[in-house]
């Protein structure tokens, strides 16, 4: 195809993509150097009859001003990277230098906002991911031997958790498990604490997490999975069994090297969504508890005053990296193959 | 292979039938105890004294004469609202599917049939793009906006959307493309057709099975979105997930949280439905990226 029709082709969509895509991110970018205007204060003098008092108040007039004139805010540098709620660089420093073992170190290091919700973050990715690879492909050979007439039952049921947006399905859970409802009521008469809440410690609510992201995302890795079981070649499972393979062993030495191309597709989508988990934090609220880099931004931007564009922009920049980083292998991979190819 | 020597022993059998029914609870009941607590009252579904009144309804009945109530219901969609956000979730989710399977079949069928290097490199670009936390490009769009004045409407929503989707849909669309045979659109040129009529009379007729499929996880996107509905629409506005949450920031002290599990009830039933009658097409979608590439 020759380059023009090409263009012809792609336009509209690559238009798309860079005005809303590419572009935002260089405005991140450049926000992202910038904090927002110092409040310009006036002091009025009041006198009245028992003398004068003076006050101070915000020039609102001013203030407007100054914003449309200069509505990303003033030049900082990187200096909002740099600061308490972000990289912390200074505190990092002397906490490093004041602590004196390790554990005191982490403990510190996880009171500073952007450091909590950096760990949660890659928690969340690198223990969510392998348990949803892990019970989908459970679930996949499991349905894939039970009779037939069940399957599409247990299908249709299991898409449910999925596609169901991740706000309302926390929802779901976040209700259940108030201490009120069914599962939060069950876990107290089970332990027998009545006092028991899965809401007030903080392990108990990363738990939470842990789990909602395992069932939400679980049904995903199933329904690949028992795709690719299907395709599984019958006469190396025959040969195998000829050569006399228990089941197990059938299993361990046809199935899941046939099937390993699939769980690193699994591991690459996972990876993606589970890096950005957010809404989650908010249907079972436990932003006190857990927050996560998107969690971050969110909150920036919906500061009850004005949105902090600056903070929230130096985050998403932070984030950005981040997932470059984690993409990084399989860019490399792809590259490798398609040179191959050509 | 022969079913004789591949039948189980029967604690194998039985323990993975227990497997399957357990997986099945999980996945399912969470959502039919929710559907079935939201015809109840507070009281009854958030049940002090035994969980065993979100079934049987004692505090419903002794309000309204009956275990079942549409109270929740009548609440969120007639005092709060609701209808107004479904209306706009579906004026959302229409265009946004129309719009992006519009330029994703364009530019899909472009990159199947471009054999040059800059094709990967648009994919590679569309994958970082697809994997970026939709929250940080919209901490970029905010700003620009609000000084272009083109926050809070629904097109502006519905543009920003269609972007959004725009990497997931040309990757889908182009490997669905892949697989259509070339032979079919040269053919169609060797005769004398320009590559777009080639396009229409030749590709369009056949190409629908991987539209509808797309379209698919296009409108879930549309209709499942938070994030950039959320931030980017006025109060008026809003589509119902972001109604939703704003609905636990209001209602929650007033005792009325069951105007939230009404209307989370009522956002879900369209996706049974759907599920319901596009099971097949949203597996293969699923399993689309995976087995092709």
């Amino acid at each position: 195809m020759p380059h023009k029709t090409f263009l012809f082709f792609i336009w509209p969509s690559l238009l798309a993509m860079i005005l809303f895509i590419a572009l935002p991110i260089g405005s991140v970018a450049y926000q992202s150097l910038f904090i927002e205007h110092e409040k310009i204060l006036i002091e009025a003098k009041n006198c009245g009859p028992f003398g004068c008092t003076s006050q101070v108040s915000v020039d609102a007039e001013a203030m407007a001003r100054l914003r449309a004139e200069q509505p990303a805010g003033r030049f900082n540098g990187l200096g909002t990277y740099t600061n308490p709620t972000h990289l912390a660089t200074d505190e990092i420093a002397d906490i490093v230098a004041t602590s004196k073992n390790f554990g005191e170190i982490r403990s510190r290091i996880m009171n500073l906002p952007f450091y909590k919700a950096l760990i949660f973050t890659l928690a969340y990715t690198f223990i969510v991911t392998p348990l949803v690879i892990i019970l989908g492909f459970i679930i996949a050979v499991v349905v894939n031997s039970v009779p037939k007439l069940l399957k599409g039952p247990v299908i249709f049921f299991s898409l449910l958790p999925m596609l169901v947006t991740p706000l309302v399905g926390s929802l779901v859970l976040f209700w259940m498990i108030d201490s009120r409802g069914i599962i939060g009521a069950m876990l107290q008469s089970l332990f027998n604490d009545p006092t028991l809440s899965l809401k007030a410690s903080p392990t108990l609510t990363w738990l939470t997490l842990f789990t909602y992201g395992v069932w939400h995302s679980a049904p995903f890795a199933f329904v690949v999975f028992y795709a690719g079981l299907q395709t599984v070649p019958k006469d190396t499972l025959e040969s195998a069994m000829v050569d006399g393979a228990s089941r197990w062993e059938r299993v361990r030495f046809v199935t899941i090297p046939y099937l390993a191309p699939l769980a690193t597709f699994i591991a690459l989508m996972q990876l993606m969504d589970n890096f950005r988990v957010f809404e989650p934090i908010i249907g079972f609220s436990a932003a006190a508890s857990a927050t996560s880099l998107s969690y971050l931004i969110y909150n920036d931007l919906r500061a009850a005053e004005s949105p902090l564009f600056g903070s929230a922009a130096a985050t998403s920049m932070l984030t950005i990296i981040g997932v470059i980083i984690l993409l990084l292998p399989v860019l490399r991979r792809n590259w490798r193959e398609f040179n191959r190819k050509t | 292979m022969s079913d004789l020597a591949n039948r189980k022993p029967l604690p194998l059998a039985l323990l993975s039938a227990v497997f399957v029914l357990c997986w099945l609870v999980i996945a399912a009941f969470p959502f039919l105890w929710t559907m079935w607590g939201s015809f109840k009252v507070e009281g009854d579904f958030f049940s002090r004294a035994d969980w065993m009144n979100a079934i049987t309804g004692p505090v419903t009945e002794r309000q309204y004469g009956s275990p079942f109530t549409l109270a929740g219901y009548e609440g969120a969609w007639v005092q709060q609202e609701f209808w107004r956000a479904v209306v706009n979730t579906a004026i959302v989710t229409v265009f946004v599917v129309l719009i992006s399977l519009t330029l994703g079949t364009l530019g899909g069928y472009a990159l199947a049939r471009s054999g040059f290097r800059y094709t990967f490199w648009l994919l590679m670009a569309a994958l970082v793009f697809r994997a970026m936390p939709h929250v940080t490009l919209v901490s970029g769009y905010l700003l620009p906006f609000f000084q272009l004045n083109v926050w809070g409407y629904l097109p502006t929503t519905i543009i920003v959307l269609v972007a959004i989707n725009q990497p997931f849909t040309l990757w889908m669309l182009h490997s669905f493309f892949l697989s259509i045979p070339k032979d079919l659109d040269e053919a169609a040129m060797v005769d004398g057709c320009t590559r777009f009529q080639a396009f229409r009379l030749a590709i369009i007729p056949v190409m629908w099975p991987g539209v509808v499929t797309t379209g698919l996880f296009s409108f879930l996107l549309a209709y499942n979105d938070f994030t950039v509905t959320s931030m980017l629409l006025s109060q008026e506005n809003a589509t119902m997930i972001p109604k939703i949450n704003s609905f636990l920031g209001s209602t929650q002290e007033e005792g009325k949280v069951m105007y939230a599990v009404a209307a989370v009830v009522s956002a879900i039933v369209p996706l049974f439905v759907l599920i319901l009658f596009f099971q097949r097409q949203i597996v293969s979608g699923l399993t689309a990226g995976a087995v092709k590439g």
